[in-house]
């Protein structure tokens, strides 16, 4: 990917060009929506991988007298009907939700490329038999896919993440496809082969690398539906198990109190909301500079 | 055509083969007993002694070697027999069949509300010539397609009955404790089809046709609801197959949310009791609407868009 997005802050960063660096800042500043979006997703990655910058309390005790208290300023999510900070729960819950998020694109990412690197290389026989196997896998309704290899596999946060990762393989299969036949008869993939490098090399060194961009592109696209995935999944029950904190699973645990306490259901589902929406915004200015900066091919 | 239909309809079968095949693998394949966790699956792990587990092996016929089983599973699949529950002892096709109901009512429900107001505002959005309520319009399918399905339902359910008591939250008698389950299943498929037809419409506007009809005098309105719309109809009606699957998905956490019976909760149900002959009897019900769907659009785009011609091996259009 050589979006003109980190085209134009990379210059900035090294502190060179002050044209170029004023060009960025014009980038950004006529898109304060994208802005906003790429600081939440900084600040949920963060909080993610170090949640003791955002919060000192403890996610899985409560203080008895604290139970069920309203948003305040010592509780910003208020408490649950155990007295534990919602806000600190959510806070830890990021890790989980955002793990299983990562494990289930990386599962269609690595899956889905390679089947489609398979297909789209040898062609023939392969490609028929791989995308057929992949318009199958597309006509069961995606939840229901997830829900059988849940039933199979069992419940827990890596199984629901397998269950839905397993559910846009066919997505990334038929890009990967797409973009391999596109340079698969290129010059440099002929001169490859005609100066005797093996096949296997020739895919993974030259029609790879350049295959990649729209498939990575797809990666940041898959993030917000994979995550509202995940996170219904727990909803239902079949991921994260109490008391571990994890967003869907923070939502249903909430039901109970939905006319007396509204912020247990509502402030975490708040939280899965906005980073979905940062996610595809952030996804959406990735997949614009993608086809903008698509070349027609030598 | 004739051809074109007959071989569309073989490939729908193959399809749907494919699809019972990949679900049954993926059920009696991957765990090591599928026995066992049956068993385990109505309660403690250990309250099922041996030769209750020998038995539920002999009933659902897990005794057999597994190709046996999936051949037999299969040929009583295409006469619509998919075994018995587990948790009921009741066959799987009746269950499905008591639960259907619910699941079309809600549904249709939705799908009307998705159709009119994804449609509504992609018109809506292409027609209005103020900047700002188009930008506005034209935003509100990313807040839909980005809120999860169970928070947006919960949040109507606290707003709407308990704080305004406008409407039932639960209740499955009355129409009115229709209108927030059907919202809220609508919502995610509306801003899609939203997001599609206002892209289309905004093509279909700017085509050499509209601007042939404008020329001959059409009024606005005229291109915009007579010529456009129509034809940007038809990439939208590409994906009712998609839309209609992500209803069907989406009726598992809607009624678990609105606590409505139905197809959605016997299969969160039949998943939490790991009632694998349930699980596959629905997945296999859930391709099937998938595939028809599919089949009916496919043997409809010509007869839509003129430019379209029937595919498939040797057919003249």
């Amino acid at each position: 990917m050589s979006g003109r997005a980190v085209r134009a802050i990379a210059p900035a960063l090294a502190g060179t060009g002050g044209a170029r660096a004023r060009r960025a800042l014009a980038f950004w500043a006529r898109r304060p929506g994208l802005v906003a979006s790429v600081l939440l997703i900084a600040t949920v990655l963060t909080a993610a991988v170090a949640p003791g910058l955002f919060t000192s309390q403890d996610p899985l005790t409560g203080v008895p007298a604290d139970r069920l208290l309203a948003p305040s300023a010592d509780h910003l999510f208020g408490t649950d009907q155990l007295g534990r900070d919602l806000f600190t729960r959510t806070v830890h819950g990021a890790a989980e939700s955002l793990r299983a998020t990562a494990l289930a694109v990386g599962l269609g990412l690595v899956v889905g490329s390679a089947f489609g690197l398979v297909a789209g290389a040898f062609g023939g026989l392969v490609d028929d038999a791989l995308m057929r196997v992949a318009d199958v896998l597309l006509s069961i309704p995606a939840l229901l896919l997830s829900l059988t290899v849940v039933t199979a596999l069992g419940f827990g946060t890596v199984n629901v993440a397998i269950a839905v990762g397993v559910t846009s393989v066919a997505s990334f299969a038929r890009i990967m496809r797409a973009e391999v036949i596109r340079v698969r008869d290129v010059g440099y993939v002929e001169a490859a082969y005609a100066s005797g490098v093996r096949r296997p090399t020739v895919l993974l060194r030259h029609v790879l690398p350049n295959a990649s961009g729209p498939v990575l592109v797809f990666a940041a696209v898959e993030f917000g539906t994979v995550l509202l995935a995940v996170s219904a999944l727990s909803f239902l029950g079949y991921g994260a198990q109490p008391p571990e904190p994890e967003w869907g699973a923070l939502v249903s645990d909430g039901r109970d109190y939905l006319a007396t306490a509204w912020w247990l259901t509502t402030l975490p589902g708040l939280t899965i909301a906005a980073t979905v929406l940062a996610a595809n915004r952030v996804a959406r200015a990735l997949e614009a500079e993608e086809t903008q900066d698509r070349e027609p091919l030598p | 055509m004739a051809r074109y239909v007959a071989w569309r309809l073989a490939q729908s079968a193959l399809v749907l083969w494919a699809a019972f095949t990949v679900a049954f693998a993926a059920l009696y394949l991957l765990p090591s007993d599928p026995v066992s966790i049956m068993a385990a699956g109505g309660g403690e792990a250990n309250a099922v002694s041996d030769e209750q587990i020998a038995d539920l092996q002999r009933v659902h016929g897990l005794d057999r070697p597994l190709w046996e089983q999936y051949l037999d599973r299969l040929g009583n699949a295409l006469t619509g027999d998919f075994g018995l529950s587990v948790q009921t002892g009741d066959p799987v096709t009746e269950v499905i069949a008591e639960a259907l109901p619910g699941t079309l009512q809600l549904a249709g429900a939705a799908l009307v509300l998705a159709v009119a107001g994804g449609a509504g505002l992609a018109l809506l959005a292409t027609w209005t010539r103020a900047r700002w309520l188009r930008q506005v319009l034209l935003s509100l399918p990313a807040l839909g397609v980005s809120a999860p399905t169970f928070w947006v339902g919960l949040l109507l359910v606290q707003l709407v009955s308990f704080r305004w008591g406008l409407l039932p939250a639960f209740g499955q008698e009355d129409w009115r404790a229709l209108v927030l389950p059907a919202v809220t299943l609508a919502l995610p498929t509306g801003a899609v089809l939203a997001q599609i037809f206002a892209r289309s419409l905004r093509t279909a506007l700017v085509e050499p046709y509209a601007d042939t009809a404008r020329a001959k005098g059409a009024s606005r309105a005229r291109v915009h609801f007579g010529h456009a719309a129509p034809n940007a109809a038809v990439p939208p009606l590409t994906v009712t197959a998609v839309l209609l699957g992500n209803v069907l998905s989406g009726s598992v956490v809607v009624e678990t949310v609105f606590s409505r019976s139905g197809l959605g909760r016997t299969t969160a149900a039949a998943v939490d009791a790991q009632d694998i002959p349930l699980v596959l009897g629905i997945v296999a019900f859930g391709a099937a609407v998938y595939v028809v769907a599919n089949l009916l659009v496919d043997l409809a785009h010509p007869l839509l868009d003129p430019r379209v011609t029937v595919g498939g091996p040797a057919v003249a259009a």
